[in-house]
């Protein structure tokens, strides 16, 4: 194979990855930031690091997890800037959690059942928002990517008895949520 | 939960055992169902923000355009203005060298007319004053005078 047919072939390998993978990348950071200038911008970052690394990516885990990694690092990285403490703070551009709970798809349950689970979720929302940072994270790969513990704790960088302990721990404050509202 | 269960004193959370973790990510229905109308409601939130993000990236080489066309008619009328400005300019400049070249001609011939117009008064009074003084005969000579014009006659 010649050079320029190996980048080729790798160019086209990326493309394929961006379009399987560029959504629930955007939706993991959208839900984790709550705010989608941000979680459109983390993405972009997140694929342009990725394409500039892809030579390097061995395949010792699926190209997700490896995106979901870069993704959670730059999360981190952009929260810890201190430049972007003030938005820490103030996050101008999320949306509440009122809103976010909002969108609910409109299934076939009745107009009683959809008020009920738009509470519930809005409850696991407010819920979400007190978990620190890595709870946040692992709760939302497990609840909202369904990913293995065994994938969460290769994206975060834990291990699978941290990332247990911390999932336990984010599930106790949404039943304590849940419950007190019930 | 045992009541006698420790906890962390930075975070203050209870210390989970390996068992008792494994037992807590038991869901039951109610939470079961919550958690999945939560993964929907994201999974719907996404899709939105998703294809919304999507069309205001697709849209953005529009803008790009009209900001690139607006910006190059700008710059044509900023030269085409300016290009004008300096044409006017110069032939302000040209108009107003000519116009002074003009004036001073017209003075110089002004100056020329009243030097000439001067020059010959000087003339006419001075032959008249020559003429004067050489036909006033003294009283004395006036014998000698008449004979003198005598011999202009004949």
């Amino acid at each position: 194979m010649t050079l320029n047919s190996a980048e080729e072939m790798a160019a086209l390998e990326f493309s394929a990855v961006v379009t399987a993978h560029r959504p629930q990348i955007f939706r993991f950071l959208l839900a984790s930031t709550r705010d989608m200038d941000l979680a459109e911008t983390l993405t972009q970052e997140c694929f342009l690091k990725a394409h500039r690394n892809w030579a390097s990516f061995r395949g010792e885990s699926t190209a997700m997890t490896w995106l979901m990694r870069i993704a959670i690092n730059l999360q981190k990285d952009h929260w810890r800037n201190r430049r972007m403490q003030f938005w820490r703070h103030t996050r101008t551009n999320s949306v509440d959690l009122d809103e976010a709970s909002d969108w609910l798809p409109s299934g076939e349950s009745s107009a009683e059942q959809r008020v009920l689970a738009h509470e519930r979720v809005g409850q696991v929302w407010k819920s979400v928002d007190g978990l620190s940072e890595r709870q946040r994270t692992v709760f939302l790969l497990r609840y909202v990517e369904e990913l293995e513990l065994s994938e969460i704790a290769r994206a975060t960088g834990l291990n699978e008895g941290t990332v247990k302990a911390h999932l336990s721990r984010a599930l106790a404050r949404v039943r304590a949520e849940l419950g007190g509202k019930r | 939960m045992n009541s006698n269960k420790q906890f962390d004193a930075r975070t203050n959370e209870p210390h989970w055992s390996e068992a008792e973790a494994t037992d807590a990510l038991v869901l039951d229905p109610v939470l079961e169902e919550t958690l999945e109308d939560f993964r929907l409601s994201v999974f719907a939130w996404s899709d939105a923000a998703y294809t919304r993000a999507r069309q205001s990236v697709a849209e953005a080489p529009r803008h790009r355009v009209w900001r690139l066309a607006m910006g190059w008619a700008l710059g044509c009328v900023l030269l085409a203005g300016g290009f004008s400005a300096g044409v006017f300019e110069h032939h302000e400049n040209q108009a107003r060298l000519a116009a002074q070249a003009r004036e001073a001609e017209h003075q110089r011939q002004l100056a020329a007319a009243r030097a000439s117009a001067m020059a010959r008064d000087e003339e006419d009074i001075l032959a008249k004053v020559d003429s004067d003084v050489a036909r006033e005969v003294p009283t004395a000579m006036e014998p000698l005078a008449q004979l003198m014009t005598g011999d202009e006659t004949q």
